[in-house]
């Protein structure tokens, strides 16, 4: 299981990387959603990787931290609201700025 | 143990609820709550400099007891960082009732939430809720950013808010990285844990350590993380512009937190010396981008973008020579340079306003009314910033100079300083003279109205820049204090977790 999370969040965190250094908006969103994903499933992993171990006191023999969790709901949540902003954003700067790149401009045009 | 400590977020948090709620209220309702929040904050901010005389002081949210809760810690450093919040506050807030939260609608409700996670960031004990004050203050000043619309501000929003989602993501990484080595993110709690840290763990721990400081260094504007701050911070509103220069020191006093409290606790095997290895050059760095930028610059709030990025740049460099008095020198420093820097972005307003042409590019030679009032005022800030006598922009640097010639490379910051206060001259004055020597006076009947209410509100915040330096006694007194609490990270994670620091035994995840 852990060679199969660590290969997840390298996956995730290379392609996740790649689409940020992109030019285009659409690909720069993309990649930080993988990001974020990749950070979320690696603190979701810091409370170690057990099986069978409920984040409840005394269900079972050993029980899992829960911390850990809270973290990632909370972190999911500021994920998920900063991705919706950031669509909206790179959404309204493709319909003022008549183009989809990072900068918003072409090179050539005059830098507000 | 007292409830006023929780305050500085909650009044915020509420007045900005209730604007949301009651966002069909006529402006100036908006703004009298605005302003009376923001005031409120000040007093608190005053009470809390006070209080934080003593000793320091914990509040444990719901009573959890820590390392488990929620705690918030009130000492000298957040006190004072408190108190010049809250006073930059309310005169950008008193600016921005003239006239410019008009442009777009929910300006206060937001100025309100940034106040929360501003004092949050300053207050809070856990790292963890440090990250959570960071989001609250990064989605305020987004929208904040963007207010008002238009094409320059979606251009810069853009970057701005792109680095730093990528910054809440590294952030996290190195928060899991902490939890997963020590099991809690108390920042009391991670010092002593950290301090007993078994030497396999030190590459990772280091690894943490730098992570955060990058998250840290976006915030601060640290060379190769800066290039999203003269764009954005020149294309906001003035007095957004103004708040913002209390957000790169945001970033500093995260920095020193961390770095003094949670990462050097062992003075035998300070983790942070490491850190402060990378810190040092690029800070010097940044000081020197800064200075380039300042006269390089196009307009007046670009100039300004620049000198906050040079101020930054000090504050950085100065914090890496980790010395007791430099650090009391530098946070004189901080205290002055925030001031001014938020004098510059309302000054460019000001002026640009009563510019015939050009608002306040420097290329632009275009006849201006009240030439004296506001040369005047433009004269007394660039006197301060630049580091020249009376103010306290001299007072600063010089303190901070003279206290730094103990640390063995210390020509490199005299030196690198000195030409950047020489830049920073040229600069100032070719935008001076440019701008209310050359001119034609206005001609008759196209004279513009010179608003009282904003120029009283700026000569009141350079008259903070004079005050300082008239009660620079008192003031550095303070500083010397606060330098010395940071420097005792011990006597920090005694108050919060109510025994004395020992440093034993291996982790326990």
């Amino acid at each position: 299981m852990e060679l199969m999370i660590a290969a997840a969040l390298g996956i995730l965190t290379t392609c996740g990387v790649f689409l940020i250094l992109r030019a285009r908006t659409f690909s720069v969103v993309l990649g930080l959603t993988l990001l974020s994903h990749a950070v979320n499933l690696f603190l979701f992993s810091m409370g170690r990787l057990t099986t069978g171990a409920p984040a409840i006191v005394g269900l079972t023999e050993s029980s899992a931290d829960p911390l850990p969790q809270a973290l990632v709901l909370t972190a999911i949540v500021i994920s998920f609201a900063m991705t919706a902003f950031v669509v909206v954003l790179s959404l309204k700067a493709a319909v003022e700025l008549r183009n989809d790149h990072v900068d918003g401009e072409n090179p050539n045009e005059d830098r507000l | 143990m007292t409830h006023l400590m929780i305050l500085p977020v909650v009044i915020p948090m509420l007045a900005a609820a209730w604007l949301l709620v009651n966002h069909r209220a006529s402006i100036g309702r908006q703004r009298v709550w605005s302003i009376f929040s923001t005031s409120v904050l000040v007093a608190l901010g005053v009470w809390a400099v006070v209080a934080a005389q003593t000793d320091y002081h914990t509040y444990w949210l719901g009573n959890w007891q820590p390392p488990f809760g929620i705690v918030l810690v009130l000492d000298r450093l957040s006190a004072m960082m408190l108190l010049l919040a809250a006073l930059l506050a309310l005169f950008c807030v008193l600016y921005a009732s003239r006239g410019s939260d008009r442009e777009g609608s929910h300006f206060h409700a937001l100025f309100q939430f940034q106040l929360m996670g501003i004092n949050g960031a300053f207050l809070t004990g856990d790292l963890f809720n440090l990250f959570v004050f960071f989001e609250i203050l990064l989605l305020a000043s987004y929208a904040l950013l963007l207010h008002g619309g238009g094409r320059a501000r979606s251009r810069a929003g853009l970057h701005y808010v792109i680095i730093n989602l990528l910054g809440s993501a590294l952030f996290l990484l190195a928060l899991g990285i902490l939890y997963g080595l020590t099991g809690t993110l108390n920042m009391a709690d991670l010092a002593v844990r950290i301090a007993a840290a078994s030497p396999d763990d030190q590459t990772l721990l280091k690894g943490a350590a730098l992570l955060l400081m990058v998250v840290f260094g976006i915030k601060a504007a640290i060379l190769p993380l800066l290039f999203w701050l003269p764009r954005a911070y020149s294309a906001s509103s003035a007095p957004v512009a103004a708040l913002f220069a209390i957000m790169t020191k945001v970033g500093f006093y995260a920095m020193v937190r961390v770095l003094l409290i949670v990462f050097g606790l062992d003075p035998a095997q300070p983790l942070n010396a490491g850190v402060f290895l990378w810190l040092w050059p690029l800070a010097l760095a940044t000081l020197g981008l800064g200075a380039i930028g300042v006269l390089g610059a196009a307009s007046l709030r670009t100039m300004a973008a620049y000198l906050v990025i040079m101020s930054s740049g000090l504050l950085m460099a100065s914090f890496a020579m980790a010395e007791t008095t430099v650090l009391a020198a530098s946070l004189f420093y901080l205290l002055h340079s925030t001031c001014l820097a938020a004098v510059f972005f309302l000054l460019a307003d000001l002026i640009g306003r009563q510019r015939a042409d050009g608002y306040d590019l420097l290329s632009v030679t275009a006849p201006l009314t009240h030439r004296w009032i506001l040369g005047t005022l433009f004269l007394v800030a660039a006197v301060s910033m630049a580091g020249l006598p009376p103010f306290s922009g001299f007072i600063s640097k010089a303190w901070l100079l003279q206290n730094a010639t103990g640390h063995p490379h210390y020509l490199w910051l005299w030196g690198i300083t000195l030409l950047a206060g020489l830049f920073m001259i040229a600069a100032l004055s070719r935008a001076g003279s440019g701008w209310f020597w050359k001119p034609e006076p206005f001609s008759g009947r196209q004279r513009r109205k010179l608003d009282p209410a904003r120029v009283a509100t700026v000569s009141v915040l350079i008259g903070i820049s004079g005050a300082l330096a008239l009660f620079a006694a008192p003031v550095m007194e303070y500083m010397t204090a606060t330098a010395g609490q940071l420097y005792h990270p011990s006597a920090y994670v005694e108050a919060v977790l109510g025994e004395p620091a020992t440093i034993t035994g291996g982790l326990t995840p």
